[in-house]
């Protein structure tokens, strides 16, 4: 990866909804190189989508739970930490899974309408596979700062309108 | 004029000195809604969190005492190491130094320690506004030398040549500059350098927008042969760290220069304030990737902003340094004040007129950069409009 798609990356992390003509003038390359940049990281898989980030408890009845589940695993021969690790994405609730150093093998970041939704997942799909071990779950009670956004700033301008 | 009876009270200098032209604009666009303002001279970043930590856990173990008058030994070593690491010049934190309630105080304290009544100081316009009404408050006589957009608003040493007189003490030079953003390279300020020796000046550095520049490395003014022993530098926190609301600045110098200053500094300033002390410690410290990230947006930003201009047919020098651009409005025919107006009237989007900054500001409107791309945009395609209409 060069310096110019590093900083293609990292204005588009920034904002995803920035629009190409937008980004060209922000680094002072056409709008073609522009495009032809993003469709290659596209291409890459370097960039994997483009997503909002929402604040669900705003503005919404049905309110959702979000769980982070330890998983302790015991990886069998021909199945290791990979193979499981599939096998617990693949589920469309689940919204994470990273494979951990430390006490637990795999972090599991689940979604659901209710607890109950929940911990029916952990207890039918998520203890019954094989290899799991154990299941320690973790909900989420309050987000204040999530993927770098913190959630109730205030970030109006604060400066007076005109200053030397 | 004042023309209350009190006003018989107020010295003859400060009746002699104008309020900034930048006050009426500040008075306009307050009054008014939905304006997207480029006149602001500051970030738009907020202080790094690890400054601000910095400075609450200042407080919370009791640092609330004054310091010494020159500052903090510890600031004083930070700045004396950071100067050497960024710019290549070496000051003492022992004699060398004094830490200011901003850059402004330090230009004050630099001014009123070295003029005498009538002495001359060669002012760069368009400049900073509080250059020429501080030459003047120090009892000094403010010499403008007006630089042109053909010049890309560089001071010739020629000029300087030409203004010089045998009551000329101190030449002030700000690269980057504020309004026109113009930086002066090595071989610029080397130019210059040559005529203040051969006229034995004095120079006041302002570098406080140094650690902005976007095309070439910086060359700091005392770094030039010869140079250190007759600059007084100035600098401060304000920009590169997004500090403005702390007041925090420094200067350094020669040491007799200095501790002139440092004694005026102690009689009506004592020191500056602890907790941004404390704060400015964390900055040099700990902050250089964020002067890093922040120069960087604003890069991006001066790229966005010199591109619509161009699209609308504004013609501006490309700025290599802080965060303005200073596009020449001459051909819609009206004068900088009055589009500043009518902009502000029309579009609700306000800049600074040029005139503010010196005569040969005239022509010209500052806007700054340091606001969100989503608002330079929308501000752009307002003057956009506003441009059609003339
Ligand atoms: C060129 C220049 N010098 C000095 C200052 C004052 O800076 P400080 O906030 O450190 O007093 C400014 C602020 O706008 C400036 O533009």
């Amino acid at each position: 990866m060069n310096s110019t798609e590093r900083e293609l990356l990292q204005l588009i992390e920034k904002n995803g909804r920035l629009e190409t003509a937008t980004i060209a003038k922000l680094m002072g390359i056409s709008v073609d190189e522009t495009t032809r940049m993003l469709e290659k990281l596209e291409k890459e898989k370097v960039i994997l989508g483009y997503s909002a980030i929402i604040d669900w408890t705003k503005g919404t009845e049905d309110g959702a739970v979000t769980a982070m589940i330890d998983v302790k695993v015991t990886p069998k021969r021909g199945v290791g930490f990979d193979k499981v690790a599939e096998r617990i994405y693949r589920f469309p609730e689940v919204k994470a899974v990273y494979l951990m150093s430390g006490v637990y093998d795999l972090s599991v970041s689940i979604e659901g309408k209710t607890m109950a939704e929940v911990g029916r997942f952990v207890s039918e799909k998520l203890s019954t596979i094989d290899s799991v071990i154990s299941t320690t779950t973790h909900f989420i009670l309050k987000k204040y700062k999530h993927d770098g956004l913190v959630f109730s700033d205030n970030d109006e301008d604060k400066r007076i309108v005109v200053s030397p | 004029m004042i023309t209350e009876p009190t006003s018989k009270y107020l010295s003859n200098t400060v009746q002699s000195i104008q309020p900034s032209g930048i006050r009426r604009f500040f008075d306009l666009a307050s009054s008014m809604e939905n304006v997207i303002s480029l006149g602001v001279g500051e970030p738009d970043f907020v202080t790094p969190w690890n400054v601000i930590e910095a400075s609450y856990h200042s407080l919370e173990q009791g640092y609330t005492a004054y310091t010494a008058n020159a500052g903090l030994f510890e600031l004083r070593k930070e700045i004396s190491r950071y100067m050497k690491r960024r710019f290549g010049v070496a000051y003492s934190a022992e004699d060398e130094m004094v830490v200011t309630v901003g850059a402004s105080q330090a230009i004050d304290l630099a001014l009123r320690a070295v003029l005498n009544p009538g002495e001359e100081v060669i002012v760069v316009e368009p400049s900073f506004v509080s250059y020429a009404p501080t030459v003047t408050l120090a009892g000094g006589v403010p010499v403008p030398v007006n630089t042109y957009s053909e010049d890309d608003f560089k001071l010739q040493p020629e000029q300087i040549e030409a203004a010089v007189t045998e009551k000329t003490k101190v030449l002030m030079l700000c690269s980057p500059n504020n309004p026109t953003g113009t930086v002066l390279s090595k071989r610029d300020l080397e130019k210059i350098a040559e005529v203040v020796e051969k006229h034995d000046l004095l120079v006041i550095s302002d570098e406080i927008y140094a650690e902005l520049t976007y095309d070439e490395p910086y060359t700091s003014f005392p770094a030039v042969k010869n140079m250190r022993d007759r600059t007084i530098l100035i600098s401060g926190f304000s920009k590169a760290f997004a500090m403005t609301g702390w007041r925090l600045g420094f200067a350094c110098g020669p040491k007799t220069i200095l501790q002139a200053m440092l004694k005026i500094h102690q009689y009506t300033m004592m020191c500056a304030p602890t907790m941004a002390q404390h704060a400015a410690l964390e900055a040099l410290v700990n902050g250089q990737k964020d002067v890093v990230k922040m120069k960087e947006s604003y890069r991006q930003r001066r790229s966005l902003v010199i591109h619509a201009l161009e699209e609308m047919g504004l013609s501006c020098h490309v700025p290599g340094g802080a965060f303005y651009v200073f596009p020449s409005i001459e051909k819609t025919g009206l004068s900088s004040e009055e589009f500043a107006e009518q902009l502000l009237m029309k579009e609700q989007v306000a800049v600074v007129p040029g005139s503010v900054f010196g005569e040969s500001g005239e022509g010209h409107v500052r806007c700054s950069y340091a606001t969100s791309v989503q608002k330079l945009e929308e501000a752009m395609r307002r003057i956009e409009r506003f441009l059609k209409t003339l």
